[in-house]
């Protein structure tokens, strides 16, 4: 019941943001310039100029647009992409699942792996093994993602040839797009769990066990392990936050048809109706995950109640 | 290993044990060859105050000094004649829980706050491998009946959180002997705890001694708590032991010099005598608080009403120039709250507190700037309530940049010297930060702050309980001379009635936020009128050869 209230008042939270954002899209897209000059051949005249803009309601005064795409939105209907001359949702929907595959994938392999290293490295403080992992995280969580994949793609595709530059189709195609996403959340996280379990490891619950009897092993990965989560959670949480956006240049780079890149080439083509119907499924995506990991703490610290505020 | 041509071996055996800890400002030594040991059935307690190395040798013998930062430079420790060098990791391991055990201080913390209770003590059955699942949950629920947790079968998928200090205390000994291990180690089991429960759990702990046959190590700052459990006692100075012997001969004929310091630091047994009360005249009342009532709003369930706790109850009194009114009480009595309400730090729900004849609760900015200049507070806890990168001097001039008008800015050095001077502390000891002190230096600066505004009353919240008892003598003796030189009026606060006992004028003791009891202080000792007062009173632990004592002469 508590737990439904909340889910309850998190999302009209959400909702207020939602349209402050779809607000703030709207009018700085409009920014941009005249789509009429991009979707029109150079030699076109004005007249001409004037006949698409008319045809496609811009020439109205803008708050007569929002006004129209309000009402479209409350009717579930999000406009037409005039770059592909769909309905834009109808694109942004085929392509958020490609996003979501990557960043799904990448963020689970980062937290597993930082979970281990991080756990390990912190059990033995400034052990060989501890200073590898540090210098190789601060490296992973360093190199900007751009540079990292072409110096990727120079390497394995140029070079030894073994993987294809960007598209998709065969597993292959993943390899290049998921490494450079893992790279940074991995380094990150491995520096955050490292330093909640340094000190978990060193909280009086671990002295109590040690008293009691219990292994090594499990105090490290039950006692202090799931003492250490809820940090780590709030940083995975910003940075799979981050992947979904992140995602722009990792897919523009490979050529992934996911929502980044679609987002990319609405802006460049001055596409308003795909920029609004990609960040709206960006958004959403985003709060739902603040409100998956506000569960998942609950879950984790019983401490943690939903409190009405 | 065994060597049967030797005197039996003792349970278990420390010798010349000597442990450093290595820092940045090099190897400190924090026990220099301590040898104790301890038998089935008897109580050994180490007796010392903080820093004394008491706690130190109680780790090692668990093997819960980390090195680095420790070091075990020399010592054996031997458990039924084997060393425990010559152990394994893992044959040492599954020593600990199951033939040695050990209980902290502060359970909730050495609790783990996210698993249930019955999770942390079927773990204690699987670690050694004695039983897993079901089994080690009806185990556990046996065990919590047998330490008296009531409704275990209920309780044992709560959390740490959802019980009191004195039930998680109790789940702790579970576990502890829960394998009825031969050992067992209480590092201050009941140091944060409430008298009354205090005494409740020193009992739990005799019962299953006697029941167990245990052997118990008790490491304790308490000189009563020792006197309770002890047939013997160790004295820890600095590292070192000072003084051992049966704990009667210790306690009633100590021979070294810091053992009789410790024991006469004690404010609890001399009887009679008027001590450091004030002498003076009363004048008038410059406090008078009536009917003072505090609700608190509790966090209500979704839709449910909210619940308010009604922390403060019609309180009335009085305070006059240079009077100590005592409020004793265990926690959750609302005396605390007193004090927050009376210097407006959390807002009244009813009632009136007349300060020189002005209605606290009604005074606007400007009069309660004045107010609370006038009147100050001296916390529990000093190191949390100075900011950590001030210093000395910062930190006892602040009033002034609040309060223009005390002081011009060119003296202001002269008299933080004179006031660090007037509570004990050295002139050069104003440029140092608060980490430099100890407990009761820094209790010291905030007392030294607090009369920076020349005050006339001073609040005292829990101000000596965190000290040592040789140093709270100290800072009760400070208080009660500057009280007779400038006249100040206190309430302090406080949840242990003996400590007031030759400071105050009068007591209030306080129950569930209402007044049990308000009379002049020899009054309420000589003869105390409720039961609850008598029940504090009583709380206090007794030596142990006193009580068994009364046990052989009872039956007769």
């Amino acid at each position: 019941m508590a737990v439904f209230g909340f889910i309850l008042r998190r999302s009209a939270q959400s909702l207020i943001a939602v349209i402050g954002l779809l607000v703030l899209v709207f009018f700085l897209s409009r920014l941009t310039g005249d789509p009429a000059y991009l979707y029109l051949p150079l030699d076109s005249s004005e007249a001409q100029r004037q006949a698409f803009s008319e045809a496609n309601g811009f020439n109205d005064p803008i708050y007569v647009q929002f006004g129209r795409y309000l009402l479209g939105v409350a009717n579930l209907d999000f406009g037409t992409a005039l770059s592909r001359n769909r309905p834009a949702m109808e694109v942004a929907l085929e392509a958020f699942p490609q996003t979501l595959k990557l960043a799904a994938i990448a963020m689970s392999l980062a937290l597993t792996l930082a979970i281990v290293v991080g756990s390990l490295a912190a059990a033995k403080p400034d052990s060989l093994f501890d200073r590898l992992a540090s210098t190789a995280s601060l490296a992973g969580a360093s190199a900007p993602d751009f540079w990292v994949a072409i110096v990727a793609i120079l390497v394995f595709s140029v070079g030894l040839g073994l993987l294809p530059t960007s598209g998709t189709g065969t597993p292959l195609h993943w390899i290049m797009p998921i490494f450079v996403l893992t790279l940074r959340p991995f380094g990150l996280l491995v520096q955050v769990v490292r330093g909640t379990m340094i000190s978990a490891l060193a909280s009086p619950y671990v002295k109590t066990a040690r008293a009691k009897g219990v292994q090594r092993s499990r105090i490290i990965f039950r006692h202090a392990l799931r003492n250490s989560l809820l940090p780590v959670i709030t940083v995975a949480g910003d940075l799979a936050a981050s992947l979904v956006n992140g995602a722009v240049v990792v897919e523009s780079i490979f050529g992934w048809p996911g929502i980044g890149k679609l987002m990319i080439d609405a802006i460049i083509r001055r596409d308003f109706a795909l920029i609004q119907a990609t960040v709206l499924i960006t958004a959403i995506a985003i709060f739902v995950l603040n409100i998956l990991i506000d569960l998942l703490y609950a879950r984790l610290d019983p401490r943690i109640r939903f409190q009405a505020k | 290993m065994t060597a049967p041509h030797l005197p039996a071996a003792h349970l278990l055996e420390v010798k010349d044990l000597t442990v450093d800890f290595l820092s940045l400002g090099g190897a400190f030594r924090a026990t220099n060859g301590v040898s104790f040991h301890v038998d089935a059935g008897e109580t050994l307690v180490i007796l010392g105050e903080s820093g004394s190395g008491k706690s130190v040798s109680a780790s090692a013998i668990m093997g819960l000094i980390d090195t680095p930062p420790g070091e075990i430079c020399s010592g054996t420790i031997t458990y039924r004649g084997k060393n425990l060098d010559d152990c394994g990791v893992e044959e040492r391991r599954d020593l600990n829980g199951k033939k040695i055990a050990m209980i902290f201080q502060d359970p909730l913390s050495h609790l783990n706050p996210v698993y249930p209770i019955g999770w942390q003590m079927a773990e204690v059955f699987s670690a050694h491998g004695v039983a897993t699942g079901a089994d080690a949950r009806v185990r556990a629920i046996d065990i919590l009946g047998r330490v008296g947790i009531p409704e275990p079968e209920k309780r044992i998928d709560q959390y740490p959180h959802q019980f009191s200090g004195g039930q998680r205390q109790r789940i702790m000994i579970g576990m502890a002997i829960a394998l009825r291990p031969e050992v067992l180690i209480a590092d201050e089991p009941t140091t944060a705890l409430d008298v009354s429960v205090q005494a409740q759990i020193l009992d739990l702990l005799k019962k299953l001694q006697a029941e167990d046959g245990l052997a118990i190590i008790m490491i304790t700052h308490d000189l009563e708590v020792a006197a309770s459990m002890a047939d013997r006692v160790i004295v820890m100075n600095s590292g070192r032991i000072v003084e051992e012997g049966e704990a009667r001969a210790v306690f009633e004929n100590p021979q070294h010099s810091y053992t009789r310091t410790l024991i006469n630091a004690l404010p609890h047994d001399t009887a009679g005598g008027t001590g450091r009360r004030s002498t003076a005249e009363k004048g008038k009342p410059i406090l008078e608080v009536k009917d003072l009532n505090k609700f608190y709003g509790l966090p209500g369930g979704f839709l449910a009403r909210h619940a308010q706790l009604h922390a403060v109850k019609d309180l009335s009194f009085t305070v006059a120039k240079g009077e100590t009114v005592g409020i004793v009480g265990e926690s959750g009595s609302g005396k605390s709250t007193v004090a927050r309400v009376l210097l407006r730090l959390n807002e009244v729900s009813s009632g009136e507190a007349l300060f020189h004849g002005r209605d606290i609760f009604k005074m606007d900015a400007k009069e309660l700037l004045m107010f609370r200049r006038k009147v100050q507070m001296v916390f529990q806890d000093p190191y949390s309530s100075m900011n950590p990168r001030m210093t000395i001097f910062d930190i006892v001039s602040e009033p002034w940049r609040i309060h223009k008008d005390i002081l011009d800015k060119p003296r202001w050095r002269d008299r933080v010297v004179e006031l660090l001077g007037l509570v004990g502390l050295k002139p050069e000891h104003a440029d140092r930060y608060p980490h430099q002190f100890s407990g009761g230096q820094r209790q010291r600066i905030a007392i030294a702050r607090a009369l920076a505004c020349e005050p006339e009353l001073i609040v005292c919240d829990e101000a000596v309980s965190a000290l040592d008892v040789s140093v709270q003598v100290q800072v009760i003796d400070l208080l009660a001379q500057l009280r007779d030189r400038l006249g100040l009026a206190y309430i302090f606060i406080t949840h242990d009635l003996p400590i007031v006992r030759h400071f105050a004028d009068r007591i209030i003791v306080m129950k569930s936020g209402a007044i049990v009891e308000h009379a002049r202080t020899e009054d309420i000792f000589r003869n105390p009128q409720h039961a609850y007062t008598r029940q504090l009173m009583n709380a206090t632990p007794r030596p142990k050869w006193e009580t068994a004592q009364a046990a052989v002469s009872l039956p007769a």
